[in-house]
């Protein structure tokens, strides 16, 4: 995947680390033998023995070392909208936050429903040997939602998963059959929830801070029914679906008794669905405009309880970049969705440092967890896996600020948010791709 | 010729309508029958006359070339009297109702209505309002009998049988009739039919008609003695069954590459009309040794003489009483 070096990598040793490894369920003092762009070994006490006398020696000095992250959704603007993030800005900012493989959403232009576009986004991301990057393909041609992309070619050149990105496929007949075709191939289809006919105009949750601000609402219930629907369409189909960015404490109550039932459905929600609430519009602050809507207290209470009891089984950065000219507006006109790459690690975290979840639980939502739900070989330490690593400090505070972000867009909902979790360095392939300059 | 008193056991039905439900001998009556005719059709003088003074009206709502040629020179080469009747443009059009086209038929004393119409139980309403015998030409996505029969005399003349093959049936079994007629016969026959074809053209509950459903065709071909490709009836496509041609080709369509998985000697047939470089590739489609589609069209002739002349055998023998 990375580009090819003049000097060979060799054999680099990360010694006197903290170990953590979800998939092995592991966390203790050890380290990793890293063996050109693979992992040769790892584990707890791995160097109790001694260090090799061959290998590059990298001191931890005592800071968390785990799978590098995997983020299943983000937004990358490239080709299309290079204003707001090009590859090589998210690129920084994903290996800043730890990120070292990354799905990108279709919704780009033109968008990813041809395999020339896959072969494209997928040759750039190599190019710049930065964080990993995997296309999604879209499910209907134009995203319009109408008719069926071509799912098993963009698969047979690369496109890992399927989505028509922010938008839903209002059509239950065409997701009836993308389902279906896309079972004839194992193909899993995500899903954003969202009746577009009870969202038209609105640009906030539905309730009383809607009233209060005069801001049109979108009803909770505009994602409640597509979900109800869908999981309906799943058990007539034997589709494999994902709900992507759910938000509401029902959502996950429709999702917990369809997977009680069997049914191939899974979910994930993005940060500012459990650590925000509506609350954070506050004064008509557009950094908080988000899609779907930053819900109550209550559903945002429901996704840390959904996290913690695995109903939600991963969590995404939904990263989308957005430039001043597209926030700078008046509520209702300025556009939805907020940055998340370099905050995806820390704001997990806040679920371990809460007391949510345990240290390893909150990494397994971002590392083996969406690598296992993609069927990808990333997130885990196993010989032969790629060397994809980070090195952070889950407890070190930062303030999440526009000069410490290194996406091109600046619009964090979490701007001005002290947060834990601090990423040291990033390994990709055997590589350093980035280190924090302390 | 059939005896006078073994035709009616032999085949006791007064129409022709489907394969479903059909006996194993039965079946195997209408194959001999059929054989008979084979050679005949080879012959300088294919004439007979054992429908002399039988009418026999092709009755075709939905367009045709072949079945009703088939059908028109089964009908004259055994001396009855043909008229083909293409309802697509007449009546139907001034709003007549399809019963009504029945009556009006049968007041003028037809022995043999031979029909085709695109939904499904069309035939079997029209043979309810007749006195003369129905053969079901086709029936929307319900039955195409004839089709299965001259199918199965194809594969019988070619591998001397039927029980115990391995036959495949590719493509959109959803909206075929000839698939659904070709599963009755074939598994009531004693071979094991698949299917292969994307989930979205698998009509629902398929395992239930008695088969195997595959959604990759290398692995369905698998020791395969019989590949049939059917036609993608995007016509009747209402919606999204599969994103491209070339999509559907490159997973569904069959070449030399895709064929190297079924039995080397497998044979290749398709009921026509082929969308050369959709379904198949002209290459296979042409193949001089494994390839019968021709000798399909070959023995279609044949079956339709032998299910006219046996209809026409069941019904009451022509005297002056009842002219």
């Amino acid at each position: 995947m990375a580009v090819k070096l003049d000097e060979p990598l060799g054999r680099v040793a990360y010694v006197n680390a903290r170990i953590l490894d979800p998939a092995e369920g592991w966390d203790g003092p050890g380290g990793v033998l890293t063996e050109g762009e693979k992992i040769a070994a790892a584990g707890p006490g791995l160097f109790d023995g001694g260090r090799p006398d061959d290998a590059k020696i990298i001191d931890c000095q005592g800071a968390c070392l785990a799978p590098g992250l995997v983020d299943i959704r983000a937004h990358l603007g490239e080709p299309g909208e290079e204003q707001k993030e090009t590859l090589a800005s998210a690129g920084r900012a994903a290996t800043a936050g730890g990120v070292t493989s990354l799905l990108c959403l279709p919704d780009t232009n033109p968008c990813i429903d041809d395999m020339s576009v896959v072969e494209f986004v997928a040759r750039r991301a190599r190019l710049l040997g930065l964080t990993k990057v995997y296309p999604y393909g879209a499910v209907t041609k134009e995203l319009a939602g109408k008719e069926i992309a071509e799912l098993k070619l963009l698969r047979d050149s690369g496109a890992l998963a399927f989505t028509d990105g922010t938008r839903t496929i209002a059509d239950p007949l065409v997701l009836r059959q993308a389902l279906s075709y896309a079972s004839t191939f194992g193909l899993v289809i995500c899903h954003q929830a969202e009746e577009p006919s009870l969202a038209e105009g609105g640009v906030m949750n539905l309730g009383e801070n809607s009233t209060r601000l005069g801001l049109a609402g979108i009803p909770r219930e505009a994602e409640i029914i597509i979900i109800e629907r869908d999981v309906r369409l799943v058990e007539m189909t034997g589709g494999r679906l994902h709900f992507v960015n759910v938000s509401t404490a029902e959502s996950v109550d429709v999702i917990r008794r369809a997977k009680d039932r069997g049914l191939p459905v899974t979910c994930d929600t993005a940060p500012p669905y459990f650590a925000l609430n509506e609350h954070a519009i506050g004064d008509y602050r557009t950094f908080a405009k988000l899609t779907p809507p930053l819900r109550d207290e209550n559903d945002r209470q429901a996704m840390v309880q959904a996290i913690a009891d695995g109903v939600i089984d991963c969590v995404a950065s939904d990263h989308t970049p957005q430039d001043e000219e597209s926030k700078r507006l008046p509520f209702a006109q300025a556009a939805s969705g907020g940055i998340g790459l370099e905050t995806l690690l820390p704001m997990t975290l806040e679920l371990y440092h809460n007391g949510h979840v345990s240290l390893l639980k909150a990494l397994d939502l971002v590392t083996r967890a969406p690598a296992t739900l993609m069927a990808m070989d990333a997130g885990h330490l196993k010989p032969g896996a790629p060397a994809d690593l980070v090195l952070f400090d889950p407890d070190r505070s930062w303030k999440v600020s526009s000069d410490v972000l290194h996406s091109k867009s600046k619009n964090s909902p979490f701007d001005g948010r002290p947060v834990q979790g601090m990423v040291l360095r990033t390994v990709i392939d055997g590589r350093t791709v980035h280190t924090h300059e302390a | 010729m059939i005896s006078g008193d073994t035709a009616t056991t032999d085949f006791p039905h007064r129409h022709l309508l489907g394969i479903e439900g059909l006996t194993p001998a039965e079946i195997t009556f209408l194959l001999d029958r059929s054989e008979t005719y084979v050679e005949q059709n080879r012959q300088t003088d294919k004439k007979r006359s054992v429908l002399r003074g039988r009418t026999v009206i092709n009755l075709f709502f939905e367009a045709s070339t072949r079945t009703r040629t088939s059908f028109e020179l089964a009908g004259k080469r055994l001396g009855g009297d043909v008229i083909n009747m293409s309802i697509s443009g007449s009546s139907i059009k001034k709003g007549e109702t399809l019963v009504d086209t029945a009556m009006t038929l049968n007041a003028m004393h037809p022995d043999v209505l031979v029909v085709r119409h695109a939904d499904s139980g069309a035939v079997k309403l029209l043979s309810e309002k007749v006195n003369c015998a129905v053969i079901n030409a086709g029936d929307g996505s319900h039955e195409h009998p004839t089709q299965a029969l001259l199918d199965a005399l194809t594969i019988r003349r070619r591998l001397g049988r039927l029980a115990g093959l391995q036959v495949a049936i590719c493509g959109d079994v959803l909206h075929s009739r000839v698939a659904r007629s070709n599963i009755h016969l074939l598994t009531t026959m004693g071979a094991r039919v698949r299917l292969i074809a994307p989930k979205t053209l698998i009509p629902y509950a398929a395992e239930r008609l008695g088969v195997e459903v595959f959604h990759d065709m290398a692995e369905g071909l698998k020791d395969c003695d019989i590949v049939m490709m059917l036609r993608l009836q995007q016509e009747r496509m209402k919606s999204n069954y599969f994103p491209s041609v070339r999509e559907y080709f490159t997973y569904f369509g069959l070449d030399y590459e895709m064929l190297a998985h079924a039995k080397p000697d497998a044979l290749i047939m398709h009921p026509g009309p082929m969308n050369r470089g959709v379904e198949i590739d002209s290459e296979v489609a042409d193949d001089f040794y494994r390839s019968v589609i021709r000798e399909q069209v070959e023995m279609g002739v044949a079956v339709r003489m032998a299910a006219l002349e046996i209809l026409a055998h069941n019904l009451e023998p022509l005297t002056e009483t009842n002219l």
